[in-house]
C-alpha cells in the first residue's frame, strides 16, 4: 500500500520494519517516545516488540535493549529463532542487549521505603553499553506481582516513562489486557503517546489476529482494525483498505491459452490487469480453464501465483496433465506457485492478509483464486473481502482469475451478480443436460472494453487440451454433445439424399434427351433414305425421258426415210 | 552467583555475608546502611560483613544480583539467597528476612 510520505506530519517516527504497520502509522512508532502495546495473552506482543528491536538493529542501524520481565534471555532467543532472528548473534555484535529482570515475590522482603533506581541504573547501563536507540520493556506489569507497594510502583513507572522520553529512547512497553481497561494496571495512563492494541479473536472457531492503533498523539493513523499474521516469516500487518479506482490500465492482450476462447474475444484475449470471473457448477471445467491460462502465462515467462482452496497444487498439476498441460515444469522453474489452504483454516481477513503478503513477496503478474465461492462467511463480508482483493490486484496491474461455483440457488445467484459487477470479464460455464448426457458449454457473458462473441460454444476437454466447438444452432434449437453429432449426421444424410435425388433427376433428363436425340437421328436417317429415293427416282425419270426422246427421234427419222 | 570472594567464608558456619546495593549517597541509602549496621551489631556481632555497592559507580553489577529496587540488601550467605528492599527501617521484617528471627505464622 503506497502511502505518500510527504503527507505524514513532521513528528519523527521510528520504523518498525513490520510489513504494513509502518504504513498504517504513516512511518512507525513515535521516535524517542514510549509506546504501549497491549493485548491478551498469546496476542504477539512480545513478538511485535522483538521484531521492532531486531529490525531496528539490523535494518535501521538503531541498537536496542530488550528488558524482559517474564522470559529468560535464552528462552526468548529460542522462541524467536524460528523466525530467523539470531538474538545471540546480535548481542555478540553489540547491536542488542537482553536483560532478564527476575521478580520473585517470595525472595523479596520489603523492609521500608524504596524506589526503583536499580531498574533505571540497569536500563541506563544496558542502553549506554551499546548506544541503544530502542528499548522494550516486556511486560513491566510483572513488577506489580513482585512488589506490593503499588503507589511506589506507579510513581516509579511514571518516572521511568519520563526518563525514557528524556533519554530520547523509542520504547515499547507491553501490557496484558485487563478487565474494562487496556492493561491490568492502567499503564495507558502513563504511556499516552501511542497505544497499540493486539487482539486474537475467535469467531466460528476461526481465529483472526487484529491490530488497532488506539491512539497516536500528534499523528494521523489508520483507525481500522487491521488483520495481522504471525507465521514463519514473522509479523505482517495488512492495511488492505484501498478502495481507489485510479489504477493504471493496460492495452496489452493476454491469451487464455485456449484458441477457441481467444477467438471469441475481439482482441484475441483478455486485457492485462483485468479481473476475470469463471463461473460454473462443479465439473464444468473452471479449474481447467484457469490451468490453461496459467500454462499460457508461464509459457510467456510470467510469474503466476495460484491460491487454491479445494485442492493441493500437486493435484492440480496432475489433473492438468489429463488435458495436456504440464504445469509441473512451471512449478519447478519457479514461475508458478501454488498456495493451498483450506478455507476454514483462517478467517476471511486472514486469507486476505495471507494472499496480500504472498502477492507482495512473489510479485506475480497473474493470480488465480480457485474457487472464491469456497471462502466462508456472511456474503457481505465475502464481497467486501473480494472487493479489496480485486482493488489490490488491479492497483498492481495483476491479471486476476477468479473461479466461482455457481449453483442454482437464488442466494448464490445474487451473490454471483454482486461479484460479477466487480469483474471485467465473465466467462460462464453451463452444463447442458439432454438425452441422458451432459455437455459443457461456454458463454462469454461480458468482457469490458472489447467485442466478444455472444454465441454459445461447446467446451471439450481432451488430452490435446481444451477445444471449443461451435454449437449447432438449427430450427430445433441449440444442440450440443451427441445430439449435435446426431443432428449433424442426420443433416449429412439428408443432404446426401438430396444430392442423390438431384443426380437421379439429372440422369433422367439426360436419358430422355438421349432418347429424343436418337429419335431425331432415326428420322433424319429416314429422311435421308427418302431423299435418296427421291433422287434415284428423279434420275430414272430423267433417263427415261431422255430415252423416250431419242426413240422419238429415231422413229421420226425412220418415218421420214420411208416417205 | 560465582563470586571468588565468597569462597573464603563459604563454609564458615553461621557467618553472614551481606551486600547492600545503593545508588549514590542518598538519605535513604544512608538510612539503610545505618539501620543495617544497627541490626547486625545487635544480633550478629562478629559474624557478619557488609559490602556496600554503589550502582551509580558500578552499574554493571545491578543485573548480577537482579537488583530492581534501591536500596536492596542481599543476604548472600547463609544460603538461600535473600533479598530485602527498602531502607530497612522495619527491624522486625529485617530480622525475619535475615532468618535471625523465625517468621511469626498467624494461624
Amino acid at each position: 500500500m503506497a502511502i505518500d510520505p510527504t503527507s505524514a506530519p513532521a513528528l519523527p517516527k521510528a520504523r518498525t520494519g513490520i510489513a504494513g504497520f509502518d504504513d498504517v502509522t504513516f512511518g512507525g512508532l513515535p521516535a524517542g517516545r514510549p509506546s504501549l502495546v497491549c493485548g491478551a495473552a498469546g496476542c504477539g506482543k512480545t513478538l511485535f516488540a522483538v521484531t521492532t528491536l531486531v529490525n531496528g538493529a539490523t535494518l535501521f542501524g538503531e541498537p536496542g535493549v530488550f528488558m524482559s520481565f517474564e522470559e529468560r534471555a535464552e528462552d526468548l532467543a529460542a522462541n524467536v529463532a524460528s523466525l530467523g532472528y539470531d538474538l545471540d548473534g546480535l548481542v555478540a555484535e553489540g547491536k542488542l542487549a537482553i536483560d532478564h529482570v527476575r521478580v520473585e515475590r517470595s525472595e523479596i522482603e520489603e523492609t521500608g521505603e524504596y524506589d526503583l533506581e536499580g531498574l533505571f541504573i540497569r536500563l541506563g547501563y544496558a542502553v549506554d553499553s551499546i548506544g541503544a536507540k530502542r528499548v522494550v520493556l516486556d511486560t513491566i506489569e510483572t513488577l506489580f506481582a513482585g512488589l506490593s507497594d503499588a503507589s511506589i510502583l506507579r510513581a516509579e513507572l511514571r518516572r521511568l516513562f519520563g526518563w525514557l522520553r528524556d533519554r530520547g529512547l523509542t520504547a515499547i512497553i507491553t501490557g496484558e489486557r485487563g478487565e474494562g481497561q487496556l492493561t491490568r494496571q492502567g499503564l495507558e495512563e502513563y504511556v499516552s503517546d501511542c497505544v497499540i492494541l493486539l487482539d486474537n479473536r475467535v469467531e466460528d472457531q476461526i481465529t483472526t489476529r487484529r491490530l488497532r492503533v488506539v491512539k497516536y498523539r500528534g499523528s494521523a493513523h489508520g483507525t481500522n482494525e487491521y488483520p495481522f499474521l504471525i507465521d514463519d516469516q514473522g509479523i505482517s500487518v495488512l492495511p488492505v483498505t484501498s478502495a481507489e479506482l485510479d489504477h493504471g490500465v493496460s492495452d496489452e492482450i493476454l491469451s487464455t491459452g485456449i484458441a477457441g476462447l481467444d477467438a471469441m474475444l475481439g482482441p484475441g484475449g483478455f486485457y492485462r490487469g483485468t479481473s476475470v470471473l469463471i463461473s460454473g457448477i462443479a465439473g464444468t471445467g473452471k479449474t481447467s480453464i484457469a490451468a490453461s491460462l496459467l500454462d499460457a502465462a508461464c509459457a510467456r515467462g510470467e510469474r503466476c501465483l495460484s491460491f487454491v482452496f479445494e485442492e493441493s497444487g500437486e493435484q492440480i498439476c496432475r489433473n492438468a496433465c489429463s488435458i495436456g498441460l504440464d504445469l509441473r515444469r512451471h512449478v519447478e522453474s519457479g514461475l508458478l506457485r501454488f498456495e493451498a489452504a483450506r478455507p476454514s483454516l483462517f478467517g476471511l481477513e486472514m486469507h486476505l492478509a495471507r494472499m496480500h503478503r504472498d502477492i507482495v513477496r512473489f510479485q506475480p503478474t497473474v493470480v488465480v483464486l480457485d474457487p472464491i465461492s469456497a471462502l466462508r462467511g456472511p456474503s457481505s463480508e465475502v464481497q467486501a473481502t473480494l472487493l479489496r482483493m480485486v482493488d489490490f490486484l488491479k492497483s498492481r496491474g495483476i491479471t486476476a482469475v477468479f473461479t466461482s461455483l455457481r449453483t442454482d440457488g437464488t442466494v448464490e445467484d445474487a451473490d454471483d451478480l454482486g461479484l460479477s459487477s466487480l469483474m471485467d470479464a465473465w466467462v460462464k460455464l453451463v452444463s447442458v443436460e439432454a438425452n441422458g448426457e451432459r455437455t459443457r458449454t461456454l458463454y462469454v457473458i461480458k468482457a469490458r472494453g472489447m467485442s466478444h462473441s455472444n454465441q454459445v460454444r461447446e467446451f471439450r476437454m481432451s488430452t490435446a487440451g481444451i477445444t471449443l466447438v461451435e454449437a449447432y444452432v438449427g430450427p430445433t434449437g441449440v444442440l450440443t454433445g451427441t445430439a449435435r453429432v446426431v443432428q449433424e449426421a442426420e443433416e449429412n444424410a439428408a443432404a446426401l439424399r438430396r444430392r442423390q435425388e438431384s443426380e437421379r433427376r439429372k440422369r433422367d433428363v439426360l436419358r430422355r434427351r438421349h432418347a429424343i436425340e436418337r429419335q431425331i437421328a432415326e428420322l433424319r436417317a429416314s429422311l435421308e433414305v427418302a431423299e435418296e429415293e427421291e433422287a434415284v427416282l428423279l434420275t430414272q425419270d430423267e433417263a427415261r425421258e431422255a430415252v423416250m426422246g431419242n426413240e422419238r427421234l429415231v422413229v421420226s427419222a425412220r418415218r421420214s426415210a420411208a416417205e | 552467583m560465582s563470586d571468588p570472594r565468597q569462597s573464603e567464608v563459604a563454609d564458615e558456619d553461621g557467618h553472614y555475608r551481606l551486600r547492600l546495593y545503593v545508588a549514590g549517597q542518598t538519605v535513604r541509602s544512608m538510612a539503610a546502611l545505618a539501620n543495617l549496621k544497627r541490626v547486625c551489631e545487635e544480633h550478629l556481632a562478629g559474624r557478619y560483613d557488609i559490602e556496600v555497592i554503589d550502582l551509580v559507580k558500578n552499574p554493571q553489577l545491578a543485573a548480577g544480583d537482579q537488583i530492581l529496587a534501591i536500596p536492596t540488601l542481599v543476604r548472600r550467605l547463609p544460603e538461600p539467597l535473600k533479598r530485602m528492599v527498602g531502607d530497612l527501617s522495619n527491624t522486625e521484617k529485617v530480622l525475619v528476612g535475615l532468618d535471625i528471627r523465625p517468621k511469626v505464622v498467624v494461624p
